[in-house]
């Protein structure tokens, strides 16, 4: 599995909570220590020559595998799209990077497309908005995968939002380079997730969430934020993203 | 244009600033974001073959950027035989002299213009008014804009950040001294009020003027795609017409140009087809009604040809319908003026760099969720977001980026790259962003982002990383 630096940083849960679905669904899973991020961050800032070296890492740390899973769309994207481009005119990396895409799948992708899970029984009795990510939706045309899950989860009703795909204004390190754009965006987006009168955000992608989820602490509101895959391995039990601890967690 | 690359670079986060805090401009983009989207989607919904029709639309204009110089030609050669003139602009400072020539060469003191958007890449309007002629803008969004002192934000709807309260404040200002009086609020009073006034330009102009959303190589044609009929009194009533167009704007055929037209409206106003679609091809002939005694085209340059077979040729297909404006989270939020030039959004964010210099423009590129809508509403399917990446590799390799910002990418690239040592290192600042946010979930502030924790919190990381957990969780079983 690759981890993704956010879930491997700011919430290990959704990792884990992938693993028990991977496991749950009968797959044996190995987690590389060789692997930190994608390399999104200098990808998206125009650093090829970094983008590269850390895309050769990820490569070789995965070589032996069969499959690789991702729970985020946009890392999954840079693994399945970007990396074959990367190294589109090199010999020795290119076919290499290709075999890494190839077996390279976003976790809802993977469960319901590969494995056509059906989720043991599991229950989250909330209404929820789900939130698309970009580069899922566009790029790996995620949408179904996630919904489909969802519906096996007891109690669980879902909400769509208006304008679903429209951008929450994350977009990695354009939140800290442009924050007050960033902060109009999100809090546009955080005015039709309220409209949906959800009580909890869903989505496939910890750097949207965690964007939607600060904007939502600082409106002073009280809607919980879940990555899917703490909701379908049923791990919602704790704080949700950006949640205060309850004492006994703390 | 010697700004230095420090001030262009304040200027855009400025003007976004100012933007984002200017309450009557944001009512305005809000009423109109939903509108654009909604009604394009529409449009779409009704026509299952408008995929195919797309990639029609993109193939057609890579084959006219193929064969650009052998269609430019043969379109010169047509509207030649039609009895017209063309032009040719390097820049747009020549484009200007050969405009303002023809102009004072039939001594001209009124000149009326319909929507054109080069004329504004050109500032036509300063140059014609230094030369001492009256230019009337006759599209009501660009008149509107006119009679404020301001320019486009818009492509497609010029005056889309102003609301309907300034305008009627604008109107009531500029048209009592021609008798008015009357302050005029709804909608429709507005229009006819413009109308009226407007009229009585049309019937005195010596010269029109108008863009071109189209020139058909076969025919010779200019084609003009309007809602209010403006472009055809420009185009019909004044002794001289003249036509503006960048060279990207050859189709072929009267065929090819109907494809185009198929996704032209669809992908801009969600019309299925505009209320006026007018092809002109020259002067008046002999026995004509109407029309106007010359015809001239000016077909301007300006760092197009340059784009020609480079990594930005895609570029070149643009139809300037506004799609990616309308869909953009960062236009929806600051609207047009703000990038600074007459082309904004997506659109602009590409155009704006290869063709006034890439250290002019640093930030628009960057200023960009990637989020990638743009390039999934093109009627042409130009790859925006993918060009913008590519703006942003030009920037890192012509070390045009802050230098700052290239240390702390490269040291944690450094890192990124060893992923033992990264484990170890960020298990410390995460110890200590727990420490401070994990009882309330989130920072109110932190130091390097403060720009994030202005307008919202930053959740707090865990204590301990998944591979931290995930070794000792090994290590037990």
């Amino acid at each position: 599995m690759f981890v993704t630096c956010l879930a491997d940083l700011m919430r290990p849960q959704v990792a884990f909570a992938a693993v028990a679905l991977l496991e749950r669904a009968g797959c044996r899973i190995r987690v590389p220590r060789e692997q930190s991020c994608c390399g999104q961050p200098a990808l998206n800032s125009g650093d090829r020559a970094s983008t590269i070296n850390i895309a050769k890492g990820v490569i070789r740390a995965f070589s032996s595998d069969d499959y690789v899973v991702v729970p985020s769309g946009s890392c999954a994207d840079t693994l399945i799209n970007k990396y074959p481009e990367l190294f589109r005119h090199d010999v020795k990396w290119a076919g290499r990077a290709q075999n890494l895409a190839d077996k390279t799948f976003e976790l809802t992708t993977f469960l319901v497309e590969q494995l056509g899970v059906e989720l043991e029984q599991v229950s989250y009795p909330g209404v929820c908005a789900y939130h698309d990510s970009c580069s899922g939706l566009r790029e790996l045309a995620i949408h179904q995968q996630p919904r489909a899950l969802l519906q096996q989860v007891e109690g669980l009703s879902l909400r769509e939002l208006e304008d679903g795909s429209a951008c929450c204004g994350f977009g990695g390190l354009f939140s800290v380079k442009y924050p007050d754009l960033s902060g109009r965006i999100v809090s546009d987006k955080c005015g039709q997730i309220a409209q949906t009168e959800a009580d909890t955000v869903l989505g496939g992608d910890l750097g949207c969430l965690l964007n939607i989820a600060g904007r939502l602490r600082r409106e002073g509101s009280d809607l919980k934020v879940f990555h899917v895959a703490e909701v379908l391995a049923g791990m919602t039990d704790g704080p949700a993203i950006g949640e205060a601890e309850s004492e006994d967690t703390a | 244009m010697s700004v230095s690359t420090a001030s262009r670079r304040v200027e855009f986060q400025d003007r976004a600033k100012l933007a984002l805090e200017d309450a009557s401009l944001q009512r305005a983009l809000a009423k109109a974001r939903g509108g654009f989207v909604d009604h394009r989607q529409e449009a779409i919904d009704g026509l299952p073959e408008f995929d195919a029709i797309r990639d029609a639309a993109r193939d057609i204009k890579n084959h006219v950027l193929a064969n650009l110089d052998g269609y430019l030609e043969l379109y010169e050669q047509q509207v030649i035989e039609n009895g017209g003139q063309v032009h040719w602009a390097r820049d747009t400072e020549e484009a200007c002299q050969i405009i303002a020539g023809i102009c004072k060469e039939a001594q001209a003191k009124t000149v009326t213009k319909g929507k054109s958007m080069v004329s504004e890449e050109m500032h036509l309007n300063p140059a014609l008014e230094a030369a001492g002629m009256t230019v009337v803008e006759t599209d009501l969004g660009e008149y509107i804009v006119q009679l404020a002192g301001e320019t486009p934000s818009h492509i497609i709807a010029p005056a889309v950040h102003k609301t309907r309260e300034q305008i009627t404040d604008l109107f009531h200002e500029h048209h009592s001294p021609l008798g008015y009086t009357d302050r005029v609020t709804q909608r429709e009073a507005l229009v006819n009020e413009a109308r009226s006034v407007l009229r009585e330009r049309f019937v005195t102009a010596d010269v029109g003027i108008t863009g071109a959303n189209f020139l058909v190589a076969e025919t010779g044609a200019n084609v003009i795609v309007t809602n209010e009929g403006n472009g055809d009194l420009t185009s019909c009533l004044p002794r001289v017409h003249i036509v503006t167009a960048g060279i990207e704007k050859i189709v072929p055929s009267l065929d090819d140009l109907a494809v185009l037209l198929r996704v032209l409206a669809r992908s801009a106003t969600g019309q299925e087809f505009s209320a006026y679609t007018s092809l002109y091809s020259g002067p008046r002939r002999p026995g004509d009604m109407e029309g106007p005694e010359a015809y001239h085209v000016v077909l301007l340059d300006n760092g197009r040809s340059r784009l020609l077979g480079g990594q930005y040729q895609a570029m070149l297909r643009c139809i300037r319908c506004g799609a990616c404006l309308n869909h953009c989270p960062v236009y929806g939020s600051i609207g047009g003026h703000a990038y600074g030039w007459v082309y904004s959004g997506p659109m602009g964010s590409v155009l704006t760099p290869l063709l006034n210099g890439f250290d002019q423009s640093l930030d628009l590129p960057n200023a960009c969720t990637l989020n990638g809508r743009c390039k999934e509403v093109c009627p042409v399917r130009i790859p925006l977001s993918d060009l913008l990446l590519k703006h942003r590799v030009e920037q890192h390799e012509r070390r045009l980026s802050s230098g700052l910002g290239r240390l702390l990418l490269g040291t944690w690239a450094w890192l990124a790259c060893r992923p033992r040592l990264y484990q170890g290192v960020m298990a410390l600042p995460l110890r200590v962003m727990h420490m401070f946010g994990g009882r309330r979930g989130g920072l109110t502030w932190l130091p390097g982002a403060s720009g994030w924790t202005g307008s919202r919190d930053f959740p707090a990381p865990a204590r301990r990383s998944f591979m931290r957990q995930w070794q000792s969780r090994k290590v037990r079983s």
